[in-house]
């Protein structure tokens, strides 16, 4: 569905991970969630804020996530987003998939500096 | 259920709102926090968050797809756009009516026709079981019951014969059409009577044993008002008595799909209703139509195989009567392939016209529709530009298109309906019980939907590749940019030419088609209808034995020719043209003694020798028969020209001889005659051969051949009195030979008009296309022209500028369907008799069809073009 890459920050896959990563530390509503990233990234990745909430809904759509009404740190209602059991496994296979990539990359950046 | 989901999906979107929403607060809480101004922190916390509207949209696309919320949102949006342009939404849905409408009168036709089986049960497994030589669809009886008895592939097996009798009550005697039905007729087909009982198998102990007769529902209805004391009762057929044991159900109508019996009586009545004795002992007349229903799991080939086994046992059996018998399996309903294979043929052949014409409609729609997408794309840019994906306008344009279409296809089929219930309730012929009931059910309604939004999609996508393509950026800089408007055309342009190509093609074929029948319409008949009465009479129905026949018939002659205005009067034993015409013989050279194999069948007829003078028959060479040709005179022959040419190689055959089956004096010709049509009036040349009255008697009809100067009605008041003082008896069928041709006429004249509206449907919708190109084309340029009038362009100059490019595309469009039309024909002509592109009527036709059409669309415009006011013009923007 979503056609248009250019949108798509980092490559594809990326921010769902580390939302779910996030989400895994502890259920989050979408502005703690894009906060939290921020922070944890040390606001190395560039992350329009927005872009959180469509990558969310196919989440959400997979089954990865789940919403419940909830209280935002101001005290105004929301959503809070809270992994699933699949989420969790989905989390584990990506996460090794993306060692295993990161590290054949890092192998190949090696040996172009020689 | 669907409510449900749509409620909470609703609820779903508010929920993704009120994230956002809360999104947004949050981080401006924060901002002010650190010191912005409530203001400052609203714009900063949205510049981070992105494109609120474009986000919430691509989260709820994660949903589902496409959205049924975003289906509503187009449809409101493509009404909006239609309401606003009445007159293109307008003129779309009728071109789309016109080419659906069209595209489900023809389908309903053949879906009656042909697709929907008999309305009895089990119907995919009935089969008539004909002779393999294309035509020869009747069986002997005792044929018939060898097929029945021995076959192993059959549950069972009915034979069923067209009559038409006097049927009598107390009170009156009226002339009906029914048939002769064998004994198990009703069982195999499992219909049950509305009232009493049918007749079976078992009430069958051989000839004249079943004195029964059935009713048809709507023949009890209007003879004798729906009496259910009517059952039980005698009635008289032909003077026998019978009595009525039941009643059919009201949706029976027999087992031809055209013809409605009135009485169904058991077929070993035949020769108590004044049959030939030997109808159900002959074995080498063919008379009844045999039905039969194939065992579960056997195939047609497999059946087919079993029969034709059969087949060869009986010619062992009876090397006469039974030489070379073969069989073939054909679909029943429409008098075996006689009808069937032609009505098949045409209306397949209608059915892919109709469909062009839809195509061309499409085609139409297709550039109005890319016109409107040219003329939107700033609003497009917009769109674009405001961040509306490519998918959603296309989905838009989409959703208008399919709109349009469905309600095109509605009014169509609106259209249809009314057309078909008015066809449907036509009785061509008074006193014929012959019916074409064709009204759409449902299978014709889905076809009608999908080719509704097959035709949407068809010319919705039609402008897609322009919205795909379309920058933004560009349009809004140079919305007006004559490199882009070029390019825009080409598409519009080329759908144009293809629809012209397409109508033309159409105009072409149709008018070949009418061509084609004209000619066949007017090729010689070989009689002279006009000016003749035919008076039918049956002496078998008056009592007459044959040897009685000859000094009636004379008495007739001779009264008749008495009456004052009457310039010729003639008998011959068969209505030419007419129905149950015509039987046909095998002929032999002279000499021949082994008549198994014949030189081939001939149409054959018993004359008196005033026929000629009285039907208008032109003796070529040769002599007439005279009354001196008797019974005790050497056997004379009258041939026709094609029989001349079969049998001797020549067209002067006087005095040649040949012989008939079995005979051993030959017959020698006398007299050629013209060619003519004898059982159809597409049939190829067909060799016949005429016979004196007093030397082959035969038990057929009577029919006398009155030329008058008289007015018909005067003429058949004559008539009736003159037979009836010679035997009050006698039944009386009174025509005129033109109203009896209608019978012949009608296939013709049905095609005619089918492939006329045909032509023009494809006529109107050229008009249409090319009016709106040409239309369109002068809207967009009257600056231009203004600017040229003020410069002092001449009027016959604006015309060229304005009208130029539609009129180069009418013109190619027309030569290349005119090309493919010529091609097409070929096809055509294996339908339509006569059909030949060759003919430069049509050609000439053709041309100056389009040419109308292209002048009637292209005036308008051109009157635009000219009365353009440059200062007024110039004024505005």
């Amino acid at each position: 569905m979503a056609k248009n890459p250019e949108h798509r920050d980092l490559f594809a896959g990326a921010l769902e991970l580390m939302i779910l990563h996030s989400l895994r530390v502890k259920p989050m509503h979408g502005y703690a969630l894009a906060k939290h990233i921020q922070l944890v990234s040390d606001d190395l990745l560039q992350i329009e804020e927005g872009s959180l909430y469509p990558a969310l809904q196919r989440l959400l759509r997979a089954g990865l996530l789940e919403s419940k009404e909830g209280i935002s740190a101001k005290g105004r209602p929301t959503r809070i987003y809270r992994l699933t059991r699949a989420g969790i496994g989905h989390l584990e296979r990506e996460k090794s998939g993306f060692e295993t990539m990161f590290a054949g990359i890092t192998r190949v950046l090696a040996v172009s500096k020689t | 259920m669907e409510w449900i989901r749509r409620l909470f999906r609703r609820r779903r979107y508010q929920d993704l709102s009120v994230s956002i929403q809360e999104h947004l607060q949050e981080k401006a809480d924060e901002l002010m926090e650190d010191g912005m101004s409530r203001e400052e922190a609203r714009q900063a916390a949205r510049r981070a968050f992105g494109n609120v509207g474009l986000i919430e949209e691509r989260s709820r696309e994660e949903w589902v797809w496409p959205e049924l919320d975003g289906l509503r949102a187009d449809l409101k949006y493509a009404l909006r756009q239609l309401w606003k342009h009445p007159g293109f939404a307008l003129t779309a849905i009728l071109t789309l009516s016109l080419g659906i409408g069209a595209n489900v009168v023809v389908f309903t036709v053949l879906n009656a026709l042909i697709v929907r089986p008999l309305n009895v049960s089990d119907p995919q497994r009935l089969y008539n079981v004909e002779h393999k030589q294309h035509g020869w669809y009747s069986q002997s009886y005792p044929d018939y019951l060898d097929f029945r008895d021995r076959n192993r592939t059959f549950d069972g097996m009915v034979a069923y014969d067209t009559m038409s009798a006097a049927l009598g009550t107390r009170q009156t005697t009226t002339k009906n059409f029914g048939y002769l039905a064998s004994g198990n007729y009703f069982d195999m087909l499992g219909v049950q009577p509305l009232l009493g009982r049918f007749f079976h198998a078992n009430d069958e102990h051989g000839t004249n044993s079943a004195p029964y007769i059935v009713l048809s529902y709507d023949f009890w209805r209007a003879r004798f008002n729906s009496d259910r004391t009517i059952v039980g009762t005698t009635v008289s057929l032909n003077k026998q008595p019978l009595t009525v044991i039941g009643i059919a159900p009201q949706d029976f109508h027999g087992t031809e799909i055209f013809y409605w019996p009135e009485f169904w009586t058991p077929i070993t009545n035949g020769p108590l209703i004044g049959y030939s004795h030997h109808y159900l002992d002959n074995r080498s007349t063919h008379n009844p139509f045999v039905l039969g229903k194939l065992k579960a799991g056997v195939t047609p080939q497999q059946a087919s195989d079993d029969l034709n086994s059969i087949c060869r046992q009986l010619a062992e059996q009876y090397p006469n009567a039974d030489y070379g018998l073969d069989a073939r399996l054909v679909k029943p309903g429409l008098m075996g392939d006689l009808w069937g294979d032609a009505a098949r043929n045409f209306l397949f052949g209608v059915m892919a016209l109709a469909l062009l014409v839809l195509l061309a409609a499409c085609a139409n729609l297709g550039s109005i529709f890319a016109a409107r997408a040219a003329d939107r794309s700033r609003e497009l840019a917009i769109r674009l530009a405001i961040g509306s994906s490519r998918w959603v306008i296309l989905r838009g344009a989409l959703t208008e298109a399919i709109l349009v279409s469905l309600a095109g296809g509605v009014a169509g089929t609106l259209l249809a309906s009314a057309l078909l219930q008015g066809l449907s309730r036509w009785q061509p012929f008074a006193e014929f019980p012959f019916h074409v009931v064709v009204l759409p059910d449902a299978t014709v309604y889905v076809l009608a939907v999908l080719l509704s939004l097959g035709s949407g999609i068809l010319f919705g996508l039609l402008p897609a590749r322009q919205i795909q393509r379309s920058d933004a950026a560009q349009l809004m800089k140079s919305s007006m940019g004559t490199e882009v408007l070029f390019r825009r055309f080409t598409l519009r342009e080329a759908l144009l030419c293809i629809q012209i190509a397409l109508c033309t093609l159409l105009v072409t074929a149709s008018l070949v088609a009418l061509r084609g029948m004209e000619r066949s319409l007017q090729a010689p008949l070989g009689f002279q209808p006009q000016g003749v009465m035919l008076a039918g009479t049956d002496l078998t129905m008056a009592g007459y034995r044959e040897e009685q026949f000859l000094p009636v018939q004379k008495r007739m002659l001779e009264e008749t020719a008495r009456i004052p205005g009457v310039s010729a009067v003639g008998i011959i034993d068969r209505t030419i043209l007419g129905e149950g015409c015509c039987g046909s013989e095998g002929v032999f050279r002279s000499g021949t003694t082994d008549f198994r194999k014949e030189l081939f069948d001939s149409r054959n007829f018993s004359i008196s020798p005033e026929y000629l003078a009285a039907s208008g028959m032109r003796l070529l060479s040769g002599r007439n028969f005279t009354w001196h040709d008797t019974s005790d005179s050497p056997p004379v022959v009258l041939v026709n020209v094609t029989f001349a040419r079969m049998m001797f190689d020549s067209t002067s055959a006087v005095g040649q001889r040949f012989l008939l089956y079995g005979g051993k004096l030959p017959k020698e010709v006398v007299g050629v005659v013209e060619d003519g049509k004898y059982q159809s009036l597409t049939e190829d040349p067909q060799p016949a051969m005429f016979f004196p009255l007093t030397q082959e008697i035969n038990d057929n009809d009577t029919v006398m051949v009155v030329r008058s100067v008289l007015p018909p009605t005067q003429l058949a008041a004559m008539l009736d009195r003159t037979l009836s003082g010679i035997d009050r008896n006698l039944p009386l069928t009174l025509h005129s030979w033109p109203d009896a041709l209608d019978l012949a006429f009608f296939p013709a004249r049905a095609a005619t008009a089918a492939l006329g509206i045909m032509g023009l449907l494809a006529a109107m919708l050229a008009i249409t296309g090319t009016f709106g190109v040409a239309t369109y084309s002068v809207s967009k340029r009257m600056k231009e022209f203004g600017i040229r009038v003020a410069l002092g362009a001449a009027h016959m100059e604006m015309i060229r500028a304005a009208l130029g490019r539609a009129l180069m595309l009418l013109l190619s469009g027309s030569i290349a369907g005119l090309a493919l039309g010529i091609l097409a024909s070929h096809l055509l002509a294996q339908i339509v008799y006569e059909a030949t592109p060759h003919d430069p009527l049509v050609l000439a036709g053709t041309i100056l069809t389009m040419a109308i059409l292209g002048l009637l669309a292209t005036w308008i415009p051109a009157r635009r073009s000219m009365s353009i006011d440059p200062a007024r013009l110039l004024r505005e923007d």
